[in-house]
Parts: C-alpha cells; sequence; structure tokens
C-alpha cells in the first residue's frame, strides 16, 4: 500500500515537471515568433484548388511576410463565406448574380485568375479512336432524347468509328460545382430545350442518368462503366487517362481540349469583356476555341478595410496575372491572353485600402 | 476524510456537467435547426414531406424521393447484415473452437476501423461491376418476376448502397451480439443440454431468448449508422432523386443530398430546404429509436420468467 502511495506520488512530480516543460516551451516558441508572416485568409471554388495551392506555395518565395490560407470548401461557400467577411477572400467558378452582389456589405470585384475547360469523357471498350461530338448530340443525350451508342445523329459526326448498338449511360457529378456549371452553362447555350427544361447552376435536376460524387466518382463510374458518358474537369480526364472528345465550336470545327484551346477561348471574348468579368466563356466565336470552358474568379472588396491585408492582397492578385500564369499550362488551367491580363490589371488598381 | 469528500463532490460536479452538456448541446441544435429550417417550412409546408421533385435552379424541392431511399436503403442493410451478423456470431460464441474465435472477430471488428471512403472507392471499383456483371442479371433472370429486380444493370444503384451499408453495420450489430451472447451464464446452456436439447435448442432455448434485448439494441445501433452513413453510399447509390421501386435503379439519401449540395448551396432558401431536411432525417431517426425501444420493452417485458423455462 504504502509503496503504491510513493509511486503515485512520484507520477504525480513527473506530470507536475511534464507540464512545467510544456508550458515553458509554448512560452517561448511564441516569442521566437513574435515576426510571425501576415495571414490573409480565403476561401471557395475546389477546381482552381491545385492552382492555386502552387500559387500560394510560390508567392511565398517572392513575399515571405505573407501567408496564405486557402479552404477549398466550394463556390457556394466562398461567395458565402466573403458576403459574411469571414474570409480576406473568396473564389467561385460561377460568378455571383445581381442580387447577391447587392446584398454583400461591399463593392465587390470578380478577379478572373485562369480558366479552365470541361472535357466530355467515355468509356467504350476496343474503341481507340478519339470520338466527334456536335453540341445538338451532347444535349440530346444529357437531355435522355439520343440513348443508343450507334445513333445516326452520333455515326454522322464520327463516320469512321463502327459504334455499337448499346445504351448510353449518362453520368454527371451529384455535388453541386463549378464543372457542372460550366457543362450546363454550355448546354443551355446550345440547347433551346435543355435552357428551358433544366437551365444552368451548380447543381441542376438531371433528366436522366446517374450520380457520381466529385471529379473522382463520375470518373471511377465512367471507367468501370462499359458505354457510359460523362463530363469531368480536364486536368482530372488527363491525369487519369480517360478518353475524352472534341466538340464542334460554333466556327464549326472539332476542338480537342487543351489549355490553348481554352486560352483561344478567352481570347475570342477580347472585344466584348464586360467591364466586371462576370462573363461566360461557353459557345465563343474563334475558329480554335473550345466551347465547353468557363473562367474562375478571385472575389475581394473594392475597399478593402484592413490597410495590411490589402496592400498584400493587390500585391499577390498583380503577381497572380502576371507571374503567376506560367504555372496555369502544367495543371492543364488555360492562361489568361496578354489583353485580358491588362484589363485584370486595371481592375486591379481600383481596389482602395 | 474531509478531502475524500472534496474530491468526492468535485466528482459530483464534474460529471454532473458533462452529462448535462450533452443534453444541452443537443438541444441547442435542434433548436438551431427548427430555427434555420423556418423559411423553408413557412414556403413549402408539409407538401414537402411528399413532393418528389427536386429543382435547386427553380428553387422546387420535395423530400420525398430522399426519405424513401434513406429509409429502404437502411432495411436493405438490416435485411442482409442482420442474418449475417448474428449468424457469425453465434459461431464465433457457441460452435467455433478457441483458436479461430479470436482472429475472426478481429476481423469483424477491423471493418468497423475502415473509413467510409475507402468503403465508397471499394463500392465504385469492385462491387458495383460485380453487381453488373453477375449478381444483377442472376436476379434479374432467377427472381425477375418481382418488381424489386427489373432494368437496366447499372451496377450502381439502391442495391449496391443497400450491400455498402450492410457490409459497415455489421461489425456494430455483430460485436455488440457478440458482448450479450457472452453474457448469457453458462449454466443456462448446461440447464438445457441437461434436460436433452440439441445444440441447436440449446442456442434457441438458452441463448437467443435470453439475449433478445440486448440483440435489438445491437441491431438499433445498426440502423442508426445506416440511416447516417453518407460517404460511401454517395459514392455507389446513383444519386438521383427518384423513386422507383426496383432495386436496381439509382436513388438518394437524405445525408448524401446534403453532403453533395450544402457546400455549393448560395440562396438562402436552399440552405434552409438543407438544414429542413436534415431535421427530417433526425426525426426519422427518433422515429424509429422510439419504436425500436418500444419493441425492446415491450420483448424484455414478456422475457420475464421465462428465462428458466
Amino acid at each position: 500500500m504504502y509503496n503504491k502511495i510513493v509511486q503515485l506520488k512520484g507520477e504525480t512530480n513527473m506530470i507536475k515537471k511534464l507540464f512545467t516543460i510544456i508550458t515553458s516551451l509554448f512560452l517561448l516558441s511564441t516569442n521566437n515568433f513574435a515576426e510571425r508572416p501576415l495571414l490573409i485568409n480565403g476561401a471557395g471554388a475546389t477546381f482552381p484548388y491545385p492552382l492555386y495551392s502552387k500559387w500560394f506555395v510560390e508567392y511565398t518565395k517572392v513575399d515571405s511576410s505573407v501567408n496564405f490560407n486557402y479552404q477549398s470548401i466550394g463556390s457556394g461557400g466562398g461567395i458565402r463565406q466573403i458576403m459574411a467577411e469571414t474570409v480576406d477572400f473568396g473564389a467561385t467558378d460561377g460568378p455571383m448574380t445581381d442580387e447577391q452582389l447587392k446584398q454583400a456589405p461591399g463593392e465587390l470585384l470578380h478577379i478572373p485568375t485562369v480558366a479552365g475547360a470541361v472535357a466530355v469523357t467515355y468509356n467504350l471498350p476496343d474503341i481507340n479512336i478519339r470520338l466527334n461530338f456536335s453540341p445538338e448530340v451532347i444535349a440530346d443525350i444529357f437531355l435522355g432524347k439520343i440513348t443508343k451508342w450507334n445513333n445516326e445523329k452520333i455515326l454522322k459526326d464520327n463516320p469512321d468509328i463502327n459504334l455499337p448498338d448499346k445504351n448510353i449511360v449518362v453520368v454527371h457529378r451529384s455535388d453541386g460545382s463549378g464543372t457542372t456549371y460550366i457543362f450546363t452553362d454550355y448546354l443551355s447555350e446550345v440547347s433551346v430545350e435543355w435552357k428551358s427544361r433544366v437551365g444552368k447552376g451548380t447543381s441542376v435536376n438531371w433528366p436522366v442518368g446517374l450520380g457520381g460524387k466529385g471529379n473522382e466518382g463520375v470518373a471511377g463510374l465512367i471507367s468501370k462503366t462499359p458505354y457510359s458518358i460523362g463530363y469531368v474537369e480536364l486536368a482530372y480526364a488527363v491525369h487519369n487517362k480517360l478518353p475524352y472528345g472534341a466538340v464542334k465550336n460554333k466556327a464549326g470545327n472539332f476542338i480537342v481540349p487543351n489549355p490553348t484551346s481554352t486560352t483561344a477561348a478567352i481570347a475570342s471574348k477580347r472585344f466584348t469583356m464586360p467591364e466586371d468579368f462576370r462573363v461566360s466563356l461557353v459557345n465563343p466565336e474563334g475558329k480554335d476555341a473550345y466551347p465547353i470552358a468557363g473562367f474562375t474568379w478571385l472575389l475581394v472588396y473594392k475597399n478593402i478595410k484592413d490597410k495590411a491585408k490589402g496592400e498584400k492582397i493587390v500585391k499577390f492578385l498583380k503577381w497572380a496575372v502576371n507571374d503567376g500564369q506560367k504555372y496555369a499550362e502544367d495543371l492543364l488551367y488555360a492562361p489568361l491572353p496578354m489583353d485580358i491580363v491588362k484589363l485584370v490589371e486595371q481592375k486591379i488598381r481600383t481596389i482602395k485600402y | 476524510m474531509k478531502k475524500g469528500k472534496i474530491i468526492d463532490l468535485i466528482f459530483k460536479i464534474t460529471t454532473t456537467v458533462f452529462a448535462l452538456t450533452v443534453v444541452v448541446i443537443v438541444i441547442l441544435m435542434i433548436y438551431n435547426m427548427i430555427k434555420q429550417s423556418m423559411p423553408a417550412f413557412n414556403k413549402f409546408g408539409l407538401k414537402f414531406l411528399t413532393d418528389t421533385i427536386w429543382d435547386p435552379l427553380a428553387e422546387k424541392f420535395g423530400a420525398l424521393p430522399f426519405i424513401y431511399g434513406t429509409i429502404v436503403s437502411s432495411m436493405i442493410a438490416l435485411f442482409i447484415a442482420v442474418p449475417f451478423s448474428l449468424g457469425a456470431v453465434l459461431f464465433l460464441s457457441e460452435i467455433a473452437p478457441e483458436w479461430i474465435k479470436e482472429p475472426v472477430s478481429f476481423l469483424i471488428e477491423l471493418l468497423a476501423a475502415i473509413p467510409s471512403i475507402i468503403y465508397g472507392l471499394w463500392g465504385i471499383f469492385v462491387l458495383i461491376p460485380i453487381l453488373r456483371n453477375y449478381v444483377e442479371p442472376f436476379l434479374a433472370k432467377y427472381f425477375g418476376y418481382l418488381p424489386f429486380f427489373k432494368g437496366e444493370f447499372y451496377g450502381c444503384g439502391m442495391l449496391a448502397g443497400g450491400i455498402i451499408l450492410s457490409i459497415m453495420i455489421v461489425p456494430t450489430i455483430s460485436s455488440i451480439s457478440k458482448d450479450v451472447f457472452n453474457s448469457v451464464p453458462q449454466t443456462q446452456r448446461e440447464a438445457a443440454l441437461a434436460i436433452g436439447a440439441t445444440k441447436w435448442e440449446t442456442i434457441k432455448l438458452a441463448v437467443l431468448n435470453y439475449s433478445k434485448t440486448g440483440v435489438l439494441g445491437a441491431i438499433i445501433l445498426g440502423l442508426g449508422r445506416a440511416l447516417g452513413e453518407t460517404m460511401a453510399v454517395t459514392m455507389v447509390i446513383g444519386n438521383c432523386p427518384k423513386i422507383s421501386i426496383s432495386l436496381f435503379e439509382p436513388s438518394y439519401t437524405i445525408a448524401s443530398v446534403i453532403a453533395n449540395e450544402f457546400t455549393e448551396a448560395t440562396s438562402d432558401l436552399y440552405i434552409s430546404v438543407l438544414v429542413e431536411i436534415g431535421l427530417i432525417l433526425f426525426i426519422i431517426t427518433i422515429i424509429l429509436n422510439v419504436c425500436a425501444r418500444l419493441l425492446v420493452w415491450s420483448v424484455s417485458g414478456k422475457l420475464k420468467g421465462k428465462v428458466i423455462e
């Protein structure tokens, strides 16, 4: 009994010692980091997250006095959080609506950073040639009006391919996403029926098909379901070696999605770019432009209340649309064309802090 | 002595605070959910429960397909997991030789430690192809006259969701039932054997009869997990808000729609609708738990005096 008490006492002493050591370590460490870098918080879109995280790492090499913390919680969350002013910047793949902009406590700016393409991907066993899709065909497949692979409308665009007499299994995203926004934006643009029956948005009421969660869910279902078709971000299709089709653009050419053809889509809007950059890139005029593409934006207030943060944010935005653009292509995002960069820079200069 | 009393008092206060915290958190949760779902409730009223259209763009919301999907997928899970877990546990506690008991029950419990996203990926890459290529054609061929087994073979759908859930709740049901069966006094079994009962009769009379309540409790816990499971189901159920009697067709659960759409919901009404549908899941869980509790009470009431029968 006595022994046990002694042992217990010994243990409490040890715990006390440990506690002191830990506390002093903690105090010491806070002292050491008295000059911590300024933390800037952002939240929003998942679509550009790989690029943004690359940027934030690279940018610390340019300016080590600032640290970015970005949470990829989805565009909807990004819009909500910047409107509630709980973050210093938001990020979104679908532009904010006029109503949302009115509700925001201050004037919000959309700063386009890069553009992304959405690829139409499919699983056709034994067919290794890239398929061609015209806009009507894509719309009819996702409306459930074309149900067989050997439908004559598909055959018309792919005369050399022996398409099977199999039912098409349509796969779409089940979670709300910028990818879905761009894809449904495109379908609304090219199909009157889609526009009136379904519409464009981050989640829509799909007429047909299976829903997969996330790019990985859609890619997984497609790769495991013969005769299926769906859409994923270009980067996802390329990295997972999924086959993806060429899509006929407004000029009538079948275009394969890649950063160059997506940048061409931005470039074709250069004369019609609205002042606030809230523009859809789908179905553009350019003859080399891939038609299923969209901007992704950072959302910042025109008047940033915190002077120190405002200065750093503006400096970062300028870097992102200039030096930052060179990281885009490796990650399969489309960099902004030079003349658009000029316009965006002008907009960034209007930010006050 | 005095010091001991103080410690007792401190102990009493701390434990009371902890217990009350749980109650307060639940009350706050309910209050918050009700408050946040009021805009949706005012707009749609009780029709929300019976409408079947879910169109976020047109702001038309009906929860019935999700309620249906949640309940049916959980029922499929119970239908498969209950006999499976009870059979496995009876084997382990009554029949299996010593050396096999530990490794097998360890493996069953290991199932509980697998993250649900892993189940989901396994579902997509392994379960769905098996279902599409073998199980669904088989069911359609031999049981195709039943309305449950009609339609295209997608692989993913209600059946896949139910099967994934059943695998996930097996460890819950079996580990609790195992403890229940082990708590049956050895004398019960010996008594049954002494009056000439066979192995099966012993299990039926002495073990199963004695442990009804406990096993029901285990099933309730399993059901609770099935109702609320999100990630794995979302990945395999097909996520279509449609009600169809065929288990081959895609479906949707409440937990899945919240996980899928909450991040991108921007309008206040949309968020309110998602909170309301969460509240409905909460209510379904409470109703099912109350029913099960009543069942347990009625069973355990009858049990008195029957034990030594």
